[in-house]
């Protein structure tokens, strides 16, 4: 156990049971599937699935190669134009100040992802580890975790939201990427309790099974049972939140930039963009309807793919 | 039970102070002069900024003006405003309505909720299910403020069947279709949870023997079935209230609803400390106070559940 090499060849073995597993679902009659690669078939065959995916997909090539779709400039001006609807020039019009629409939403799709993506993972990793801790020690640890996560938890979402955003607008906090930052942060920092919850649930039941009570018995370090052997049993449930979560961050952005204290110029978000058309809605509803058709979509697809995973996981649910 | 009660409102101490003490610091822990731009183009007097320093304890430390607070807050005085306003009148009138507004929204959210969750856990796949599941996901998918929008524009605007805002005296009727906005996320959760818990407990082994014994259907479902799948959809629910509450800043601002919302959301971006921390301090026993509730509603759901 003990002898560095044997440690590298079973995270070896192990990565691709867990990783390249699922690519290889043709392997031998004999051998049993895991976990992971099982889902991994039943996924496949899935409509909701695969709709979700080639959604998500293309979001992310919107994401990444916005050029590709539109050569307008999402940022200039032209008020000759000033909100005009959808024509073939502009398919989905121009907002109060005459910019491009579609080329705005475009462009928005990266700011609105990475917001979202960049909450989840936070709020995963921060939850995760605080989680698995407090499963695992259990104690003291535990008690203390889970009193700051009801802390946290106690507070309501936009309230707390507001408050923390708000506090960062005074600091006269300027560019891009800090903006992103601060939403991503506030929105993790409200969040990571309910990740918490699911790991350490996860891990007080892994904690009873008898492959961790051999792993201490042999004498592996509490760091090795944690990462070896507790976490790759207790990801899926969190990874099933942190899915479904993806969806719901990207709709708390737009609410947040919605009240004036998320996203904002220069950073262009469909948050942003719905609240700008928020004062035009009777005479330009096209302002407000693109943006948030892409919106609604979006969190549609991250919602139904974290559906379908969790489905495919729970053998119980087939 | 006694004891069980005195043991939980003993934990719930420490996160009260918690939350309190973590947004005292954001409130009123601010970097920087918490005076700029309150006395519009030009600063603060100087008697004025004393006046308040010395009213809200400014100079001392973080910890200090928190105990000072907490103090002043446990003999029943929640302080003032910088116009001199009391916060808790400033509270005492909002909250009725916000609270109307969060039970409008809590009732609706489980009467549509749980009846979808019960008929297409009861039914399993089919039409009725997928379309369940479809209208969940749109619920979903789409933000509150959204449907907000939507619902005042077409109903408020184009139909003219109801006024865009709600009026200041906020009447039950009222409060309907903005109740519905707000409970429109929940609902989705309420009728899924309802669903699969349904599902799971359909073939549990007190049921087949329920229908041996040849009890009428209405009584297998409506005693012995949402009975033991209830636990599940009350506990979310109960943890709604508490978040609907305080969560309704976006739906009482589309509306204007003059609610807790409305007033914690002006608090914050007119710098009114007092207000906002009075709010939250108000939000955060009423959330900890219904969770325990529900915890004790589980033994009287199901009998199985002790407490010692």
């Amino acid at each position: 156990m003990s002898d560095p090499t044997t440690a590298a060849a079973g995270t070896a073995t192990d990565a691709a049971a867990y990783v390249t597993a699922p690519e290889h679902v043709t392997s031998g009659p004999g051998k049993p599937r895991s976990l992971w690669s099982d889902a991994w078939r039943d996924l496949r065959h899935r409509p909701l699935f695969l709709i979700a995916g080639a959604i998500i997909v293309l979001l992310v090539v919107i994401a990444l190669f916005p050029g590709l779709f539109t050569s307008a400039d999402p940022i200039h001006k032209d008020l000759d134009h000033f909100r005009e609807g959808p024509s073939a020039d502009a398919w989905f019009g121009y907002d109060g100040q005459g910019r491009d629409v579609f080329a705005r939403v475009v462009h928005g799709t990266r700011w609105t992802l990475l917001v979202g993506v960049a909450a989840t993972v936070l709020t995963v990793l921060v939850g995760g580890l605080f989680g698995i801790l407090a499963g695992y020690v259990g104690g003291w640890l535990d008690a203390l975790i889970s009193r700051v996560g009801e802390v946290f938890f106690g507070l309501p979402f936009v309230l707390g939201a507001v408050v923390i955003l708000n506090l960062v607008r005074n600091a006269e906090i300027r560019g891009a990427l800090p903006i992103v930052f601060a939403v991503v942060a506030s929105i993790a920092a409200l969040s990571w309790p309910v990740a918490m919850r699911i790991m350490r649930s996860a891990a007080i039941a892994a904690k009873q099974q008898d492959y961790v009570r051999a792993a201490r018995g042999l004498g592996a370090s509490p760091a090795r049972v944690i990462f070896r052997h507790l976490l790759p049993n207790c990801l899926a449930p969190v990874l099933v939140y942190g899915t479904i979560a993806l969806g719901a961050f990207i709709s708390a952005e737009a609410t947040l930039s919605f009240l004036g204290i998320g996203l904002r110029d220069p950073v262009v978000s469909w948050g942003v963009m719905i609240s700008d058309a928020r004062t035009y809605i009777r005479i330009a509803p096209h302002m407000l309807l693109f943006p948030a058709g892409f919106l609604a979509v979006t969190v549609l697809a991250f919602v139904m793919l974290g559906d379908a995973i969790r489905e495919a996981l729970d053998p119980k649910l087939r | 039970m006694g004891r069980y009660v005195l043991r939980r409102l003993l934990q719930l101490v420490p996160v009260f102070v918690g939350t309190t003490f973590l947004i005292y610091i954001l409130v009123w822990a601010v970097p920087g002069n918490p005076f700029t731009g309150m006395c519009g183009e030009r600063p603060c007097p100087p008697e004025f900024v004393a006046a308040m320093t010395e009213k809200y304890n400014l100079d001392d430390s973080v910890v200090v003006q928190y105990l000072k607070y907490m103090g002043t807050l446990l003999s029943g005085d929640f302080g003032q405003t910088y116009a001199e306003q009391p916060v808790s009148e400033l509270i005492s009138n909002a909250a009725p309505v916000s609270l109307r507004l969060a039970l409008v929204a809590v009732v609706i959210e489980a009467i549509i909720g749980i009846t979808a969750g019960v008929l297409t856990g009861l039914r399993g796949r089919g039409f009725l299910d997928n379309l369940v599941l479809v209208s969940t996901l749109v619920l979903i998918a789409i933000p509150t403020f959204v449907i907000g929008f939507v619902a005042q524009i077409v109903l408020g605007f184009q139909l003219e069947i109801l006024n865009p805002t709600v009026s200041s005296d906020a009447t039950w009727g009222e409060l309907i279709v903005p109740g519905f906005v707000l409970g429109s996320l929940s609902m989705a959760y309420v009728s899924r949870l309802t669903r699969t818990s349904i599902a799971e407990n359909k073939r549990a082994d007190y049921m087949r023997t329920a229908l041996a014994k040849g009890q009428p259907k209405r009584r297998i479902v409506g005693v012995h079935l949402l009975r033991n799948s209830a636990i599940p959809v009350i506990t979310f629910l109960g943890t709604d209230i508490g978040n609907l509450m305080g969560g309704a800043i976006v739906t009482e601002g589309i509306f204007d609803i003059h609610g807790v919302g409305r007033l914690v959301y002006d608090g914050i971006l007119d710098k009114q400390g007092a207000i906002v921390v009075g709010v939250v301090v108000v939000l955060v026993v009423v959330f900890l106070l219904v969770n325990l509730f529900i915890d004790l509603l589980y033994a009287v759901i199901d009998p199985r559940i002790r407490y010692e």
